[in-house]
């Protein structure tokens, strides 16, 4: 355990990305095999189910410190981390584990946290009381964010591959590729990951998925100074939807989101649209959910997504296809290397049914639910760029720009592929009530909620957190400290004062917040002092923008 | 809040100290203890700026924090002095200065009057402190404490454990040939920073609002290791084994670039947090205050034997929360305009220590 907190810190303590490497790579190539499994699974796998709740953590943290149990709620209101409170409030550990009888990373994860999912309480609180006995604060907190599945610490899978590729002495992609899917659950396996030759793939692995960098343009001569030639490019809509691959490999489908998890539960009509491809297929596309040639809004899909079992209820009401746009592997061989023009022509033979049939009802009935990311016609940036204008009208964020000569890279790789998104909405909403942040923001209320007028009263309508300078967040916090009216917890309500400039990228009908209505990606572009609450927006203006929206 | 109280006796008395809009006030000896207006009598705790203005008639201070204040407040008004175990009468009101620890010169103001004690705490702290005399346990009927650090998450390690992190982080940097910087109150910190290291590891060398008061300090009688200026107009200073120590508010200016590699730390109570220590991007933080943390309070607290608690600046309505419901102690909050120790984000931008002027 004092190799991992000793990593942990080194990878809080440094923002450099070369830093943050040496610091794997060293803990990767000196960490025994089954610690460093347990190690990559809590870096770059998906959040594990915590076994204890935090509100029992809190209470027996209450217990053992005789403090109140308000006392430890103000604390974590202060801190901003549950982890770290905790660490910080609790005795100082009697007899502190030295180097001879520290537990390491495998064996503490298994003993003092998955043996305990499914122990009964009076167990888990034992077992708690008893490790907190023994570690010393820093890595009790490393230990409480371990135990309630919330380990952070600003590294991506991209840079994990990056350090074992350097201990293992390969290529990083493949490297990336060897961590897709399933990570290795022990010593052997792990030991497998770095062996020098190419291993026999998994057939259940996918590929890393390629990510499209941002064109934060609007003028179609910037953008023709940027990307040159419109025939050098492959133009597609941009669907708010849930990036994944179908992977058909011998007898298994599988279907994995860019989050790395495998979805196949929560999405049985495509695992079985998929089964229906030739073996040794990958397919890399979008999984929308559409009803009688509707787009659903995210928030649907994304509740579909999140069930470990979906009911025919939900089947019924959240139907879900998947829009094919690009074509990885077929009769087994890895096409990524092939330029995107040969990779496509291949894909409309496999799957030839646009998905604009399916929503102007041209689709044949028995379609299915695999179809086709059409293109979007245009010789020039002129005529894409008035295509773009239209996304709203159609339900899609932008368009998808994409070089035809190039390979599927790994990544955000920046150059070939290209999201040219809409300029998002904006309104104009009063601070209604703030929270204290997390991470590098605690003890600061920087997590905001944000009204809109109705009919004389302020109704809340998105909640959001990024956009305001570490300076502006001093002044605010300041603002909202000066201006509270009530204290909830770790929430603070305001006077209202302050008017932000909210983005955002949509709207939609919403039974979440009081107003009725839901924005999607909320963010803060700017505040505006120029501005009073009574010069925010209204719902009525909200409305309006669903109805432009489509 | 002044209020009003049932004596014993039955008659009904007003509180010795009430706080008004130009501080915290004693109508009985018509003075003011830490007055945030210019006021005619001043009865002051410490010289940091939250406690100490500039601009009173006349002010009243512990012999040993005498230079410190007149350094602070300038020329012009008297300071008269209580040496340790001395009392003065104020308009029939008994008042004496006991040492608070929080930096020389730091006093607890005992005021006595028709057989009520009170204690005003200012700034303090219990652990040992080179730079002053250590805080006194003062008994007493009612004590106005301060509450900076007043939540259980602040613990402090001991003056032995800091000093010998702060060492081996100032020898790492020296032997990778970088300089190390530590930011500190330029008042009082900066000086107990300077007595606690060791200096045998390379030279010390001080921001000038922070030699300034060194001067006031070595004037005082207090002992320091050398300590080097930066010379004026200095391009390049040290060679990467120095110790500089400067207030916050030289973060972010060209004045850093005098040093050429180097690593900054912070010291101040709220390097507890991580997420505070990320914020600022310093290299490292360094826990050390001079205040009391929150088993120092309670200690100090309950060592007065005093029935009622008047909690001040800080996490003040916690603290007051949990006297009244744990200890069983009549506690409220003192809303005053004390500040306590500025967190970085604060300290940062607050040009309190004048680094700007000093900077030449």
């Amino acid at each position: 355990m004092k190799a991992f907190t000793d990593l942990y810190w080194q990878l809080d303590a440094t923002t450099s990305t070369s830093e943050k490497v040496a610091a794997l790579r060293d803990y990767f190539a000196s960490a025994p095999a089954a610690d460093a499994a347990a190690a990559l699974a809590v870096l770059a796998g998906g959040r594990h189910l915590r076994s204890v709740s935090t509100s029992q953590l809190r209470e027996w943290a209450a217990d053992v410190t005789g403090y109140p149990a308000w006392l430890v709620e103000e604390c974590y209101a202060h801190v901003g981390d549950l982890a770290e409170t905790l660490a910080l409030v609790l005795p100082t550990p009697e007899a502190a584990a030295d180097a001879a009888t520290d537990p390491g990373l495998a064996e503490l994860m298994r003993t003092t946290i998955h043996d305990l999912r499914g122990a009964d309480e009076a167990r888990t609180r034992e077992m708690v009381m008893e490790v907190w006995r023994r570690l010393a604060p820093r890595e009790r907190i490393v230990w409480h964010k371990l135990l309630t599945g919330g380990l952070r610490v600003g590294v991506s899978r991209t840079l994990v591959a990056r350090a074992l590729a350097e201990v293992a002495g390969i290529d990083q992609a493949e490297m990336a590729h060897r961590l897709m899917g399933d990570l290795p659950a022990d010593a052997a396996a792990f030991a497998d990951l770095l062996v020098p030759e190419a291993t026999a793939a998994d057939s259940r692995r996918p590929y890393p998925f390629f990510l499209a960098s941002a064109l934060d343009r609007t003028a179609v001569e910037q953008v023709t100074e940027d990307l040159g030639d419109a025939a050098a490019w492959q133009a597609e809509w941009k669907w708010d939807g849930m990036r994944a691959q179908i992977v058909r490999r011998g007898t298994d489908t599988t279907v994995w989101s860019r989050g790395e998890e495998l979805v196949n539960n929560a999405f049985p009509e495509i695992v079985a649209a998929g089964s229906t491809l030739p073996p040794g297929t990958v397919l890399d596309g979008e999984l929308l959910a559409v009803c009688d040639r509707h787009l659903l809004p995210f928030a649907m899909l994304s509740k579909r997504a999140s069930r470990k079992h979906v009911t025919k209820k939900i089947l019924a009401e959240v139907p879900c296809v998947f829009v094919a746009y690009d074509l990885l592997e077929e009769g087994s061989v890895d096409l990524r290397a092939m330029p995107l023009a040969e990779r496509r022509r291949r894909l409309e033979q496999l799957v030839p049914t646009p998905f604009t049939d399916l929503l102007a009802g041209t689709a044949a009935a028995d379609a299915g639910c695999l179809f086709l990311s059409p293109l979007v016609a245009g010789g020039s940036w002129t005529d894409l760029a008035a295509n773009r204008a239209e996304s709203r009208a159609r339900g899609v964020e932008g368009l998808m720009l994409k070089r035809l000569a190039s390979g599927y890279s790994v990544g955000r790789t920046r150059g070939d592929w290209w999201k040219w998104k809409v300029e998002p909405l904006e309104i104009d909403a009063v601070l209604l009530y703030a929270q204290a942040g997390h991470g590098r923001r605690a003890g600061l209320h920087s997590d905001y909620t944000l009204g809109l007028w109705d009919d004389g009263k302020l109704v809340t309508v998105a909640k959001a957190y990024s956009g305001l300078t570490d300076a502006e967040i001093v002044e605010l916090d300041r603002i909202v400290r000066a201006t509270t009216l009530e204290k909830h917890g770790p929430v603070r309500i305001c006077r209202p004062t302050v008017v932000l400039q909210l983005a955002f990228e949509g709207v939609s009908l919403s039974t979440r917040h009081k107003s009725g209505l839901a924005v999607r990606f909320p963010r803060i572009v700017r505040w505006r002092k120029d501005k009073a609450p009574a010069d925010a927006g209204t719902l009525a203006d909200l409305r309006r923008m669903i109805a432009a929206d489509g | 809040m002044g209020r009003t109280r049932r004596a014993s006796s039955g008659f009904v008395v007003r509180d010795l100290l009430e706080v008004n809009e130009s501080g915290l006030y004693c109508e009985r000896g018509d003075f003011y203890v830490d007055p945030w207006r210019r006021v005619s009598r001043a009865v002051i705790t410490h010289a940091h700026a939250d406690h100490a203005r500039a601009g009173c008639d006349r002010y009243l201070c512990a012999a040993e924090g005498k230079l410190v204040l007149r350094s602070r407040i300038g020329g012009g008004s008297p300071i008269d002095t209580l040496r340790r175990g001395e009392s003065v009468s104020i308009n029939g009101v008994k008042v004496s200065l006991h040492p608070a620890g929080h930096l020389l010169g730091s006093a607890q103001v005992r005021i006595e009057h028709g057989g009520t004690t009170w204690v005003v705490t200012g700034d303090y702290k219990l652990h040992h402190d080179p730079t002053c005399a250590s805080f006194e346990h003062v008994p007493c009927d009612v004590f106005v404490t301060e509450s900076t650090f007043g939540l259980p998450v602040y613990r402090w390690q001991s003056p032995e454990e800091i000093a010998a992190e702060i060492n081996a982080w100032w020898r790492a940097n020296r032997d990778a040939g970088r300089t190390s910087v530590i930011l500190a109150y330029a008042l009082g910190k900066a000086q107990r920073l300077a007595a606690m290291v060791d200096p045998s590891i390379g030279p010390i060398v001080g921001h000038g609002a922070v030699m300034k008061l060194v001067e006031a300090y070595r004037a005082s009688g207090v002992r320091l290791p050398p300590i080097d200026r930066v010379p004026p107009r200095a391009r390049r200073v040290g060679n990467g084994r120095a110790l500089v120590i400067a207030p916050p508010s030289v973060l972010g200016s060209s004045w850093l670039n005098l040093f050429g590699e180097s690593s900054v730390a912070m010291a101040s109570g709220w390097m507890t947090l991580r997420g505070v220590r990320r914020r600022r991007g310093f290299d490292k933080g360094f826990a050390v205050s001079d205040h009391a943390d929150f088993p120092g309070l309670i200690t100090a607290i309950e060592a007065t034997g005093a029935q009622r608690v008047l909690a001040t600046h800080g996490f003040s309505d916690a603290l007051a929360r949990y006297l009244r419901e744990t200890k069983g102690l009549d506690a409220s909050v003192l809303p005053t305009r004390f500040t306590g120790e500025a967190t970085p984000d604060m300290a940062v931008a607050a040009d309190d220590d004048n680094a700007l002027e000093a900077d030449a």
